[in-house]
């Protein structure tokens, strides 16, 4: 049979499937953190992401402003990526504190209706502050493409493929190789035992909230300059594709979201070569009914039995 | 402390309800169309909720996917009494059959996610309603895409076409009555205690003997039906819908106010829907913070009352529910 796709063709959703599965994945690993060590899912995530991407506007067209961009373009990116991180961070904390904190011994239902609350609370906070006008990002990388064989790469998404497989190199080392990663597991793995030794659960549970939402404001400063509009519903649809690839890898589990992530961003690239591209949102979640089928623990499932 | 819920039961059931009805009853021409049309709102809302409520409340299962039996029913309707297809098929006639095909809907979502729970269930069903509301987005020769479905027929009672806010309103509170009643009698029968055991501890329940995927296809069966007469109300109501009135905030909203008027119990559905559709229309002098505090309200809400302003009799305080996993 006659190749029905040509390999450049190929090669070319699978750059765009690796860049938007990186994004995907980084995001994915706040969800499944938190549910890790508190078994809620937390659904202002995709709100947290979506202040990232402010954050890190806010701090470009700063930057712009003074001419410093010019002569820095990359300390300045680097910079937004810091702002956007630190912003979000706060925020995941300030959110966990308020909203999460006070119901941590409630049922099951109260804590997903305050982070619903929380969601739509923080979607309106931001289209107040930018009076409803969609954002766009300053270009200051300008979008070039490469072509290496049959790859032809941009450079946005070589900062996306290397930025987020550095994140996530970053965290599954903190993890396995930190005394506070140590602490994050244990406390995933029984909280009151993890207090009997002496950890200090609290802090453990906020220091997860300030990773995830620090690397979902990496997420949203990368899809403000691959995708340069923004506006305050960006988070929700990123937000519950994240979550579907955090529940595909096995919720709970690292490396899984990782996994769950790029393979979400593939499946998708890939997906629109055979169907139209309008019905991309539904591979997803056509994905996450069968997986959770056939394979409910995900793909690289452990844990998440339900206690009897 | 007496909270308002104890209050209300000291008063008979009888005397109160049939004062309830009365009341409402006599509103439209005391408060005009604007007002009737935002009440109209409230009902739809309301029949939404109680449906909701019987998964939800009595059955315990988390489903956000709520909206596609909503929708299945509003096009169901609107697409057999419209000019999309020529078809005018009578208001009465496709009633009962919108009723029916958001139950398929259900029971064809049921068969394959009986055997998840919690939040894998959620978020399985939220997918659903996604899927349901893109296929609606897209699939134009059928609905339209996102140029919707227009010029809907209205409802006849005999020769007097439904198509004033007033005439809604009576038609919507017929509704809501209905539904009320049906869903009391379901939460008293075998069915409806069959479905509080399973809620309550299902592993218990099954070791007791309760066939739990019947009782849950069940569940998931008879509160999708309630979305699709629901459905078929707004379109003819409407005139005109769109893919983007089915979206998951609707299915959050019908969820929040369950959850607002206390799980379970039916009055909480009805006071919830007043408070959480109506509030924000007495707000609408604040339009940019309305979203904003309702956000809020909720937050504040779980955090202080969080089994509800009515919260059933029958149930587990929330706060004595463990945790699951722990």
């Amino acid at each position: 049979m006659e190749a029905f796709f040509s390999a450049a063709i190929l090669c070319d959703q699978l750059i765009n499937g690796l860049t938007i599965g990186g994004i995907y994945a980084l995001i994915a690993l706040g969800y499944t953190l938190v549910y890790g060590i508190l078994f809620m899912i937390n659904f202002a995530h995709g709100e947290i992401f979506m202040f990232g991407s402010f954050a890190g506007y806010a701090a470009l067209t700063f930057l712009l402003q003074y001419g410093f961009t010019e002569q820095r373009p990359l300390a300045s990116i680097l910079a937004a990526f810091l702002a956007a991180m630190v912003v979000s961070a706060l925020l995941g904390t300030i959110l966990e504190r308020i909203a999460y904190r006070p119901l941590r011994r409630a049922s099951r239902l109260a804590p997903l209706i305050s982070a619903i609350g929380a969601s739509i609370f923080l979607q309106n906070v931001m289209l107040i502050i930018i009076k409803g006008r969609m954002q766009v990002y300053p270009d200051l990388l300008h979008e070039t493409f490469f072509e290496i064989g049959w790859f032809n790469i941009s450079n946005f998404q070589i900062m996306i493929i290397l930025g987020s497989f550095f994140l996530m190199a970053g965290l599954y080392i903190f993890i396995q190789r930190t005394r506070t990663g140590r602490a994050m597991r244990a406390v995933a793995e029984d909280r009151s035992a993890a207090a009997l030794m002496g950890i200090d659960v609290n802090r453990i549970i906020m220091i997860t909230f300030v990773i995830g939402s620090a690397l979902a404001a990496a997420a949203g400063v990368m899809v403000g300059m691959y995708y340069t509009q923004i506006n305050h519903m960006m988070g929700f649809i990123p937000g519950i594709k994240a979550f579907t690839a955090a529940v595909l890898g096995g919720i709970g589990n690292v490396p899984g979201a990782m996994l769950g992530g790029l393979f979400l961003g593939l499946a998708e690239a890939f997906g629109v070569l055979f169907m139209p591209a309008q019905y991309k949102d539904v591979i997803a979640f056509a994905l996450l009914v069968l997986v959770l089928i056939f394979r409910p623990r995900g793909i690289l499932g452990e844990v998440v039995s339900e206690k009897v | 402390m007496k909270s308002p819920a104890a209050l209300l039961r000291k008063i008979p059931p009888a005397v109160l309800l049939s004062a309830v009805i009365f009341s409402a009853a006599v509103l439209p021409p005391l408060v005009g169309n604007y007002w009737s049309q935002v009440l109209g709102d409230i009902g739809i809302y309301m029949m939404l909720g109680i449906g909701l409520n019987v998964v939800v409340g009595f059955a315990g299962l988390l489903d956000l996917g709520y909206v596609a039996f909503f929708g299945i029913g509003a096009y169901g309707y609107a697409l057999m009494a419209s000019p999309q297809f020529g078809m005018h098929v009578p208001f009465w006639l496709m009633l009962p059959v919108c009723v029916a095909l958001a139950a398929a809907g259900g029971a064809l979502l049921g068969v394959p996610v009986l055997r998840l729970r919690g939040d894998y269930l959620a978020i399985v069903t939220l997918g659903f309603g996604e899927i349901i509301r893109v296929i609606l987005n897209n699939l134009d020769p059928l609905t339209n895409g996102p140029r919707g479905l227009l010029r809907i027929d209205p409802p006849f009672l005999g020769a007097t076409p439904i198509n004033n806010p007033q005439r809604w309103y009576y038609l919507i509170l017929a509704g809501v009555l209905l539904a009320a009643f049906t869903a009391d009698r379901l939460n008293n029968s075998r069915i409806g205690r069959a479905w509080i055991a399973m809620r309550e501890d299902q592993d218990a329940a099954a070791v007791m003997g309760i066939d739990i995927l019947k009782y849950k296809l069940l569940a998931f069966t008879i509160g999708a039906s309630f979305a699709g007469a629901g459905g078929a109300i707004f379109a003819a109501r409407q005139g005109a819908i769109f893919p983007e009135n089915f979206s998951l905030m609707v299915s959050i909203n019908v969820l929040c106010l369950i959850i607002i008027g206390g799980m379970g119990s039916i009055p909480g559905v009805i006071l919830g829907a007043i408070v959480l559709i109506g509030l924000p229309e007495v707000l609408r002098g604040t339009e940019q913070y309305r979203m904003l505090s309702f956000g809020a309200l909720l937050v504040i809400m779980m955090i202080f009352r969080p089994s509800g302003l009515l919260p059933a009799s029958r149930r587990r305080p929330a706060a004595a529910a463990p945790r699951e996993p722990e």
